[in-house]
C-alpha cells in the first residue's frame, strides 16, 4: 500500500492535477475570505469555506478522473493485478495519496483563521469545526470520484460524470422542493433508483440474474409498502434528496452545529465508495 | 513448480480455456505455442493471478494463486503482452515502484534495481522518460520489472512481438540467459523462435492442450517420416512401372518438372522409412536407370503445429502431472 501511495503521490505531481486542484481550492477559499472576512469585515471564517464550496464540483473530478481510468488506458492495471498487493491496498493507497494532495492546500487554509484572529474576534472552534467538515466532505467526494474513475478507461468521461453527480448533490436540496411529495411520485422515483442500482450491479458483476433479482425484490418491497401504508412514502423522495446532500450537512457546521451524525455520514460515504471501487477493480479479474 | 489443474475459463458462452492440466518443472524454458485466440494470454493471465478461472486450480510451488495470491505472486514475474509501463516516469522510478510493491526496501531495492537494469541492458536509458524509449527498450524494461524480487518463474507473453530482427535476437538471447537461473515460460506464435529457445513446448489450440513435449520428441513422435521423394531423368511411365513392383508402397505421385526431370513421392506403411528408400534404390540400380535424388521427408514444427491445431478435436490432452508426452487417439503415440 505504501508503494502505491508514494507512486500515486508522485504521479499527481508529475502531472498538473495536484497543482490545478491546490490552486483551485486556494483561489476559491481565498476569494471567499477576501469578500467576507476582509471586504465585508465578517469575523466568521466558515462563511468563506461555504461561499465557494461548489468549486469542489470542478476540482475533485479533475483530481480523481485519471486515478484508475488512466491505469486501464495504459494497461498498467495488469501490472497491479500481477503484483503481490490486493485490490483493497491499491484503492486505499491511491485514495490516501489523493487525500494528501487535498490536505496540502487545506494546511494553508488552516492558517487563515489564525491570521484573522490577530485583527478581530474570530470564533475558532466553529472555523476549525467547519474546516474539518469541509475536509471530510471533500474526502467523501474524492471517494466518489475514485469510484467513477474505476468504471471507465476514459478520463474525460470520468470527469464529466463526476462533475454532473457532484452538481446534482450540490443542488439536491433546492431540487427537492420541486419534486413530487406524493406517495406515487416517491414510489416512481424509488423504482427509477432501483433500476439505476440494478444497472450498477449488472455493470459490476455482468450477472443479469443478480441485477434483475435485486431489482425485482426492491420493487416488490416498494409495491408492498405502497399497498400496506402509502403514507410512509409521502414526502420520502424530497426527504432522501435532502439527507443524501453532502453540502447540506456541511451547512450545519457553518451554522455552528458540530453534528457527529454528519461526520459518521461522511465516513460512511467514504467507506461505501471505496468498497465499490475495490469491487469494480476486482470485477476486471472476472471479466 | 507450476501445476495447472483442470483449468477452465468461460466468457459467457465462449470457452477460452477448456480443462487445461499440465505441470511445469523448474529450471527449464517452456514455449507456449498456439495460434491467435488459442487461449495463451488467458492462460498466462490466470497463472499470474490477473484473471480468475471459472473452474480449476493453479499452484505455484504448492501455493494456490487464488487462495494465497500474495505468496504465489512473489514467486512469479510477469510481462503481459503489452508492457505495463508508466510512460511519464523514468525506468529507475518505475522499477523502484515495482520493487517496493514486491516488498523490497532500502539497499536491497537499490541493489536489485541496479542488477536488473544491467541484466536487461537498460542502464544507459535509466534516466530517460519511458515514452521516449524505443519499443525494444520498453520490452526490456517490461522484462526488468518481471525480474525484480528474484522470482523463481518468469512468464513472458509474446515478448518479441513488434520488434525489429535485431531486437528479436537480443530478447531471445536475454530469455536464454534467464533460462539458466529461472524457470521461463514464454508464449509466441513464431514456431522457429520456440524451436530454437525452448527445452519443452506447450501447444494449445481452441483453449485445449494439444501437445506438451520437447521439440525433438514432437518431431520424432508426432510426424514420423513416412514419405520418400525421388528425382530421376527416366520418363514418368517408366518410373511408374518400376515403382509398381516395390513392396509396401501405399501411395505414389509422379510429376514431370519444368526441367524435364521426374519426381515421385512415395508413401509407405513400413515402420522404418529407410527400408523403402533402400528398396527404391535397389530397384533403380537393377534397372539401370539413374537416380538423381532420394530424400526422406522430415517433419518440422510447423507441420506438427498445423496438424495439431487443425485436428485438436481428435486429440486427448494429457492431464495433471502425467502430462509429459502428448497422446493422439488412434496413433498409439
Amino acid at each position: 500500500m505504501t508503494a502505491v501511495l508514494k507512486h500515486e503521490l508522485k504521479s499527481c505531481f508529475h502531472t498538473l492535477t495536484a497543482y490545478v486542484f491546490g490552486a483551485g481550492l486556494l483561489l476559491a477559499v481565498g476569494l471567499g475570505a477576501m469578500l467576507y472576512n476582509i471586504q465585508a469585515a465578517v469575523s466568521n471564517f466558515e462563511y468563506a469555506l461555504s461561499y465557494f464550496s461548489i468549486i469542489l464540483a470542478v476540482i475533485v473530478p479533475i483530481l480523481t478522473m485519471r486515478v484508475i481510468a488512466e491505469e486501464r488506458r495504459q494497461r498498467t492495471d495488469q501490472l497491479l493485478y500481477s503484483l503481490p498487493i490486493s485490490a483493497a491496498q491499491v484503492i486505499v493507497g491511491k485514495y490516501l495519496a489523493l487525500l494528501t494532495v487535498y490536505l496540502i492546500p487545506m494546511c494553508v487554509v488552516a492558517v487563515y483563521p489564525l491570521i484573522f484572529a490577530r485583527f478581530g474576534d474570530v470564533y475558532l472552534p466553529t472555523s476549525y469545526g467547519s474546516m474539518l467538515a469541509f475536509f471530510l466532505m471533500g474526502a467523501a467526494l474524492i471517494a466518489l470520484g475514485v469510484f467513477i474513475s474505476s468504471l471507465t478507461d476514459n478520463q474525460g468521461f470520468a470527469a464529466g460524470v463526476g462533475i454532473a453527480v457532484i452538481l446534482l448533490n450540490y443542488f439536491s436540496v433546492s431540487l427537492s422542493e420541486y419534486v413530487s411529495r406524493t406517495a406515487f411520485g416517491s414510489a416512481a422515483a424509488l423504482c427509477v433508483l432501483v433500476l439505476i442500482l440494478g444497472a450498477v450491479i449488472w455493470h459490476l458483476t455482468r450477472s443479469e440474474l443478480l441485477a434483475c433479482g435485486v431489482c425485482l425484490v426492491c420493487m416488490a418491497g416498494i409495491a408492498a409498502v405502497s399497498f400496506a401504508d402509502s403514507a410512509l412514502l409521502e414526502g420520502l423522495l424530497p426527504g432522501v434528496m435532502t439527507r443524501l446532500s453532502l453540502f447540506d450537512r456541511f451547512n450545519g457546521f457553518v451554522n455552528g452545529v458540530f453534528d457527529l451524525t454528519s461526520i459518521v455520514f461522511y465516513v460512511s460515504v467514504i467507506v461505501f465508495f471505496l468498497f465499490l471501487s475495490v469491487q469494480s477493480l476486482e470485477k476486471r479479474r472476472y471479466n | 513448480m507450476i501445476e495447472l489443474s483442470h483449468l477452465t475459463k468461460r466468457y459467457g458462452n465462449h470457452t477460452a480455456v477448456s480443462d487445461l492440466s499440465l505441470t511445469v518443472d523448474s529450471g527449464q524454458i517452456y514455449g507456449f505455442l498456439g495460434p491467435n485466440g488459442a487461449g495463451k494470454s488467458t492462460t498466462m493471465n490466470i497463472m499470474t493471478g490477473c484473471l480468475s478461472a471459472t473452474e480449476g486450480a493453479v499452484r505455484i510451488d504448492g501455493c494456490d494463486i487464488f487462495r494465497e495470491p500474495d505468496r504465489a505472486k512473489r514467486l512469479i514475474g510477469y510481462l503481459p503482452e503489452q508492457p505495463p509501463l508508466y510512460l511519464n516516469e523514468t525506468p529507475e522510478e518505475y522499477l523502484r515502484f515495482v520493487g517496493e510493491a514486491k516488498g523490497l526496501r532500502g539497499a536491497e531495492l537499490e541493489r536489485q534495481v541496479e542488477e536488473v537494469l544491467q541484466q536487461t541492458g537498460t542502464r544507459e536509458v535509466a534516466r530517460r522518460r519511458i515514452f521516449a524509449l524505443s519499443k525494444g527498450y520498453k520490452q526490456r524494461l517490461g522484462i526488468a520489472q518481471a525480474l525484480l524480487g528474484n522470482p523463481r518463474v518468469i512468464i513472458l507473453d509474446e515478448p518479441t512481438v513488434g520488434l525489429d530482427p535485431i531486437q528479436i535476437i537480443e530478447i531471445r538471447d536475454l530469455i536464454r540467459e534467464l533460462g539458466r537461473t529461472h524457470t521461463v515460460i514464454f508464449s509466441s506464435h513464431i514456431l522457429s523462435e520456440v524451436q530454437t529457445i525452448c527445452d519443452r513446448i506447450i501447444m494449445i489450440a481452441h483453449g485445449k492442450l494439444v501437445a506438451f513435449d520437447t521439440p525433438e520428441n514432437l518431431e520424432k513422435h508426432l510426424l514420423a517420416p513416412n514419405e520418400v521423394t525421388l528425382t530421376t531423368d527416366a520418363g514418368p511411365d517408366e518410373v511408374r512401372a518400376l515403382l509398381r513392383d516395390v513392396e509396401h508402397v501405399t501411395s505414389m505421385a509422379v510429376e514431370e518438372t519444368e526441367t524435364g526431370l521426374v519426381t515421385a513421392c512415395l508413401g509407405t506403411d513400413l515402420p522404418d522409412v529407410f527400408d523403402l528408400s533402400r528398396a527404391v534404390f535397389e530397384t533403380f540400380a537393377g534397372s539401370g536407370k539413374v537416380l538423381l535424388g532420394l530424400t526422406v521427408k522430415k517433419a518440422n514444427l510447423e507441420d506438427i503445429f498445423l496438424e495439431l491445431a487443425e485436428g485438436d478435436d481428435t486429440l486427448s490432452a494429457p492431464s495433471g502431472s502425467e502430462a509429459e508426452s502428448p497422446k493422439r487417439e488412434g496413433d498409439g503415440l
